[in-house]
């Protein structure tokens, strides 16, 4: 037995300074990293499932995510602290689109909350909007039955509603546009359309709040609809470019237009000499 | 004589007896054009405007300049039931119910920004190259006319959809109308017949853009090359080619047949990038609504340097004897403009005034051997640049993540500060070349070839240029500074004032050069090295 231990740490010994050597360790290491944090993962899923669906267990989940994953910034009652605001009275809509677009947890205090991959599963998210909703009463999340907009709402006048309420700092075609210091109205173009709606009603960030005597429920859906029908539209007459207008398309026309034709114009005086 | 040559000849004959024109033919099918691809840019201009008034006229068939209120009724859903101009709705139907209308929209409006962008290239190689000087400074001149109308052309056809993209362009021109002190106002209501927008101005943009302007341009263009043809073409510089002569290739065939396929090319690439890229999808955009605005709202790019400078001027007016003056939109949009696009025609005359020389130029300059233009032009295209940048300052903001005030504060500075550390670089790289100029003819090319000789030394080999080669970097003319004495010879100080001081120190930067290899020095070295 000792002397087997001895024969393997010999042949650790005599291989450490192999070349090989330090790539295998780490190669290991990532492995034995990976492999652990997927059992870990798994196992706390598992835990998930096993808390019960009721309004006061989801409750208190939340509350617990909410210390665990927010309350460094936002105090441990949610009452907002130095820079981040107080959260009583948002209401789950606010939660929820804040949380599911993974604008939060911020990931850095830059100008403003980006769109990132989501922290926080669905559970996770219901759980933490239904705690902040229980604080004190605020929007609440937009159910999939009031989301209808394929049947409710209407294309053209949507088109209209948009020019005239968001275009200004979300761009005509919905690609998102510069705000002042380096905050931006981000694109609408690939957003679900119940976080188009929960941005609506709570206004966040640097947006107003649309409330229903501004835009009523139908014409909120409208806008939906449009912004989902601009999204999927076949590019007619060819690339679109980015759909940001008249920059990328001088860029294309000088480069590309001009480009080859000066390229011609080199290569047709060249083959006269 | 075979029946062909009878039919070709009797053609021909009939049209001689006719017209007198055989004479005139033989003597202008043999005139010689010389060969450089910088000369097929003003080429490429010509054939995108033939493109243009070709695609144009397709439009007029459907095009409706009207801003009579229609409710919309075709094949693009979101819009249905919209009420909008007849203008929108007839380039909405041009866009998706006329056959192969949308394809014509996107090459007139391709061939539009290829027009311009060619037009400017052009004008940069006339300028670095000094083929403005005399003779040709009317035909420089009608160049910049030809470009300022370019710019309005364009920008009419840009607002001619009524789309809420065109409409925002027609209110910011409507505000730089506007800021003209006194009168503004008075020309608002003229120009648009009343309050903004009005129910005029489709109507008049469109005949402005389709026949006033392009007929003027027509005219110029046909006067522009009419000058070119008289005081023929300018050449660079190279053996056998003199002051006196154009060495070239003749029109027939070689030229007609290289012209007539260029065209061809030009139209070609026009019309691929017609069919692969989508150019102003107004039907995104929406009908004009003056209630109405977009983030992102940009002109086309040969306005987008004005639109540059206009973000760039902070917000001052004066109020005095119950008139505004709108200082911020009026010097960005009207007195820089105005001062850029006066020097630029006259430059021709100032750069006489600054060199002295009067005399008429055929061989072209080379850039380096003329730093103090070369870097004039160098600073300015920085600072239109710089406004250029500017103009797009929201999508560089929102597209690589930086904030729109610090964008705005950097050209603020740039416009001021960027040129003249332009100038100075441009001018010290050509006098490097010039160096570099000199060095290469007094003693050849390195080959990079080293050689060890006998007793050790290394050396590289220098390979003597070939005598075309020589003449090309010697060839062009150094001229001394004018001589504008302290004093005149009655000893009277300074005879020519501020004005004199000035032109003695114009001419002084602008002659500043590397002195090329004299004779002398050639033949000197040539002993020493035999």
């Amino acid at each position: 037995m000792g002397k087997s231990v001895n024969k393997f740490f010999g042949f650790i010994s005599r291989y450490r300074r192999h070349r090989f050597a330090g790539p295998l360790m780490l190669l290991s290491g990532l492995l034995f990293a990976g492999i652990g944090y997927t059992v870990a993962h798994a196992a706390t899923e598992e835990v998930q499932v096993v808390l019960s669906s009721d309004k006061a267990s989801l409750i208190s989940e939340g509350k617990e995510i909410f210390a665990r994953g927010c309350s460094s910034c936002h105090g441990l009652n949610a009452e907002g602290a130095g820079a981040a605001p107080s959260l009583i009275g948002v209401g789950a809509a606010s939660v929820d689109f804040q949380v599911a677009t993974g604008r939060m947890p911020m990931a850095d205090m830059s100008q403003q909350a980006m769109r990132k991959d989501p922290v926080y599963d669905e559970r996770e998210t219901a759980a933490l909007a239904a705690y902040v909703a229980s604080l004190a009463p605020g929007p609440a999340a937009v159910t999939n039955e009031e989301l209808f907009w394929e049947r409710d709402g209407n294309t053209a006048e949507g088109g209209e509603l948009f020019r005239t309420n968001c275009a200004m700092c979300h761009n005509l075609a919905g690609q998102g546009g510069a705000l002042t210091q380096g905050k931006y109205a981000p694109t609408v173009m690939g957003v679900e359309p119940k976080h188009i709606y929960e941005a609506m009603v709570t206004g966040p960030q640097a947006m107003p709040v649309f409330a229903n005597s501004v835009l009523t429920h139908e014409e909120k859906l409208s806008i939906i609809k449009w912004i989902k029908f601009v999204e999927t539209e076949p590019s007619q007459g060819g690339a679109a470019l980015g759909r940001v207008g008249p920059v990328t398309e001088g860029a294309v026309g000088f480069i590309l237009g001009l480009g080859i034709l000066i390229g011609i114009a080199v290569w047709l005086t060249t083959k006269a000499r | 004589m075979s029946a062909r040559e009878r039919v070709a000849g009797g053609t021909a004959s009939f049209i001689d007896e006719r017209t007198g024109a055989a004479k005139w033919m033989k003597k202008t099918l043999t005139k010689v054009f010389p060969d450089h691809w910088s000369f097929m840019l003003g080429e490429i201009v010509m054939y995108s405007f033939v493109i243009l008034l070709l695609s144009g006229t397709f439009l007029t068939f459907w095009f409706d300049p009207s801003m009579r209120e229609v409710e919309y009724e075709g094949s693009y859903e979101p819009l249905n039931g919209i009420k909008m101009s007849a203008a929108y709705a007839s380039a909405l139907h041009i866009s998706f119910d006329v056959r192969g209308g949308l394809l014509m929209r996107q090459i007139h409006h391709w061939a539009a920004l290829i027009f311009m962008a060619a037009m400017v290239v052009h004008m940069m190689r006339v300028f670095f190259t000094g083929a403005f000087r005399k003779p040709r400074e009317l035909n420089w001149i009608i160049g910049v006319a030809l470009l300022t109308l370019g710019i309005v052309e364009g920008f009419l056809g840009y607002s001619l959809p009524d789309d809420l993209l065109s409409g925002t362009g027609i209110r910011i021109a409507e505000a730089i109308i506007q800021a003209i002190p006194v009168v503004g106002s008075y020309l608002s209501y003229f120009i648009f017949g009343g309050a903004f927008p009005g129910e005029m101005f489709i109507q008049r943009i469109y005949a402005v853009h389709i026949l006033l302007i392009p007929g003027i341009m027509l005219a110029l263009i046909t006067a522009h090359l009419m000058l070119v043809w008289y005081q023929k073409h300018t050449q660079y510089p190279g053996p056998g080619r003199t002051e006196k002569n154009v060495v070239g290739y003749p029109l027939m065939p070689v030229y007609m047949a290289k012209a007539g396929g260029f065209f061809f090319i030009v139209f070609g690439v026009t019309a691929f990038l017609g069919a692969v890229a989508q150019i102003n999808p107004i039907w995104i955009y929406g009908p004009y609504n003056p209630g109405q605005i977009g983030a992102g709202s940009q002109p086309d790019w040969y306005m987008g340097w004005l639109d540059g400078l206009v973000r760039a001027a902070p917000p001052i007016e004066t109020h005095a004897f119950g008139i505004t003056i709108s200082w911020n939109i009026l010097i960005p949009g009207l007195i820089i403009p105005g001062i850029i696009f006066t020097l630029m025609a006259f430059y021709p005359f100032i750069e006489q005034w600054m060199t002295g020389d009067k005399r008429e130029h055929h061989v072209l300059d080379r850039p380096r051997n003329n730093p103090n233009r070369t870097a004039i032009g160098a600073m300015s295209l920085t600072f239109t640049l710089v406004s250029l940048i500017n103009g797009g300052n929201d999508l560089l903001a929102t597209h690589f993540d930086l904030s729109i005030n610090q964008i705005m504060w950097f050209s603020r500075i740039g416009l001021i500060v960027l040129p003249p550390i332009a100038f100075v670089i441009t001018k010290r790289i050509c006098l490097s070349l010039q160096r570099a100029d000199r060095e290469k003819v007094l003693h050849g090319r390195e080959t990079g070839r080293l050689v060890m000789l006998p007793h050790g030394e290394f050396i590289e080999v220098h390979e003597p240029l070939s005598p075309e080669k020589a003449y090309v970097l010697t060839a062009h003319e150094q001229l001394p500074a004018l001589e504008i004495g302290e004093a005149d010879e009655n000893g009277v100080a300074n005879p020519q004032g501020f004005k004199g001081k000035l032109r003695a120190r114009m001419s002084k930067a602008s002659q500043e050069q590397i002195s090329k290899p004299t004779p002398k020095e050639m033949l000197e070295l040539e002993d020493g090295h035999h």
